[in-house]
């Protein structure tokens, strides 16, 4: 796939199609693969990659380079696709000005995954069928997708491209692989282990803001957690009110946006399962207001942005009853 | 640590500027009883309330929130309390889910006329309060004094 897309890339810059080109650039390390825009044909020979740890959500990077003037090509994963969909919806980014070519995935997985499974010295990665064959340096290593892919992909709600201009390989479709069983599970425990389950997760997070900084539904210019005297600018003194405050806000203002890429848990250099916060509240909105997915569409009403008259009352979360 | 028959809870009531604040306003004057525990909050609007308001009453030392609004469809902007309905619910539910207790937080619709249910909501939830003891789950140990 990667030859076939460096083609269409250096094609379409040498016929002026396109100016820039918005894909994946090879890092210091295999696993670590970085966005990276390409200008000319020379830096995409040098540079271009796409495989298996191509997992970077592109999407908000077009929210700058759509304004730059000029037309930039992106290569978007299905995933990306839906939260290029919804920042068309919030007019983040310039449609004109951006050509989509959709590329397909098999699910992406990352260093800190294959590390966790005890892969170490890690050169590259290739499919083969539903197999990953990893090059490392004791040797080839062969593990099925099933056991090196992140939560995320092994959860994946759609390999279908909600939006594209081209579209490389086959169309996709939509997936039901169980994303809300771990939201489920969570649920069914008494609230005396959740709290202690979330605490355990949450009182290692070291606020570095990579969660909010990476997510693409989260592009406010000016965020609520940069204001210095909102006293939860930085880790320091911060006790486990922060923690839970910073993580409830961050879920709850991309609720009704969030098109569940799993982005968050990706990036988080605590391995906190942040995806799980969000898809909470996919969930309870799935099961109050009605099925929405966030970036399927671009003139859909968010959730929290419409009500009926019927709604569920509170009550229904405060006094038990009938739960969601 | 104050055991549960002297512990009196401190309850915040965001309470709308056109139902629920002149609710309180006719509890008062029909001289109906309400623990003095509850520290009433005037909003314009039951959906001026940010679900970091909620967060914060807590963080300050608040063991219960409790968010008072129009009835639904009397809304005096007309829909505000229908989005502020939608955004608690799902508050509420997280923080559930996170495992901090839902009986602290709740939304009542207390009209203007109805001074007899304020005093009664403000009652019972003040009770509910004093019986989950203080507020450990979301406290900031730095606001304590």
């Amino acid at each position: 796939m990667q030859e076939v897309m460096l083609e269409k890339a250096k094609e379409l810059l040498q016929s002026g199609a396109v100016d820039r080109v918005l894909g994946w650039k090879a890092g210091e390390f295999a696993y670590d693969i970085t966005p990276c825009v390409f200008a000319s044909a020379q830096e995409l020979e040098a540079g271009f990659v796409y495989n298996d740890f191509c997992g970077n959500n592109l999407s908000k990077y077009l929210i700058k380079e759509s304004r730059k003037g000029g037309k930039v090509l992106a290569f978007l994963k299905p995933c990306d696709t839906y939260s290029f969909n919804q920042l068309i919806k919030e007019h983040r980014i310039v449609r004109e000005n951006v050509l989509v070519v959709g590329v397909p995935c098999q699910g992406m997985t990352d260093g800190e995954t294959l590390k966790a499974k005890g892969v170490k010295g890690i050169l590259g990665i290739k499919t083969e069928g539903e197999d990953f064959v990893i090059n490392t340096l004791y040797g080839d290593r062969t593990m099925a997708k099933k056991d090196a892919l992140p939560e995320r992909c092994l959860s994946c709600k759609s390999k279908k491209h909600v939006v594209y201009d081209e579209l490389l390989g086959q169309e996709g479709d939509k997936l039901d692989s169980g994303r809300f069983d771990l939201v489920n599970k969570l649920e069914a425990m008494d609230p005396e282990e959740r709290f202690a389950f979330w605490r355990g997760e949450l009182s290692r997070c070291i606020r570095c803001n990579a969660c909010r900084n990476v997510c693409p539904a989260c592009s406010c210019e000016k965020c609520v957690f940069d204001n210095d005297a909102s006293g939860v600018a930085q880790k320091a003194a911060a006790d486990s009110f922060e923690e839970n405050m910073f993580h409830i806000i961050r879920a709850f203002h991309v609720a009704g946006r969030c098109t569940d890429c799993g982005e968050c848990s990706r990036v988080c250099p605590q391995n906190i399962p942040l995806h799980l916060l969000n898809r909470k509240f996919i969930k309870d909105i799935n099961t109050l207001y009605g099925d929405y997915q966030a970036g399927e569409d671009t003139v859909s009403r968010a959730p929290l942005t419409n009500f009926t008259e019927g709604d569920a009352e509170p009550s229904i979360v405060t006094k038990g009853g009938k739960k969601a | 640590m104050q055991d549960v028959k002297t512990f009196r809870p401190k309850i915040v009531a965001f309470c709308c500027n056109w139902c629920s604040y002149a609710g309180a306003d006719l509890a008062g004057t029909n001289r109906l009883n309400y623990p003095a525990d509850v520290k009433i909050i005037r909003v314009p609007c039951s959906c001026r309330v940010n679900p970091m308001f909620i967060l914060r009453a807590f963080q300050r030392g608040a063991d219960g929130v409790i968010l008072c609004g129009c009835h639904p469809g009397d809304c005096h902007y007309s829909t505000g309390n229908y989005y502020a309905r939608r955004r608690m619910t799902l508050l509420f539910s997280m923080l559930d889910y996170l495992g901090i207790e839902k009986e602290r937080t709740r939304v009542e619709w207390v009209s203007a006329a109805e001074g007899a249910k304020f005093a009664a909501t403000m009652n019972e939830f003040v009770e509910t309060v004093r019986q989950l003891g203080p507020n450990k789950r979301l406290e900031d140990l730095r606001c304590k004094k």
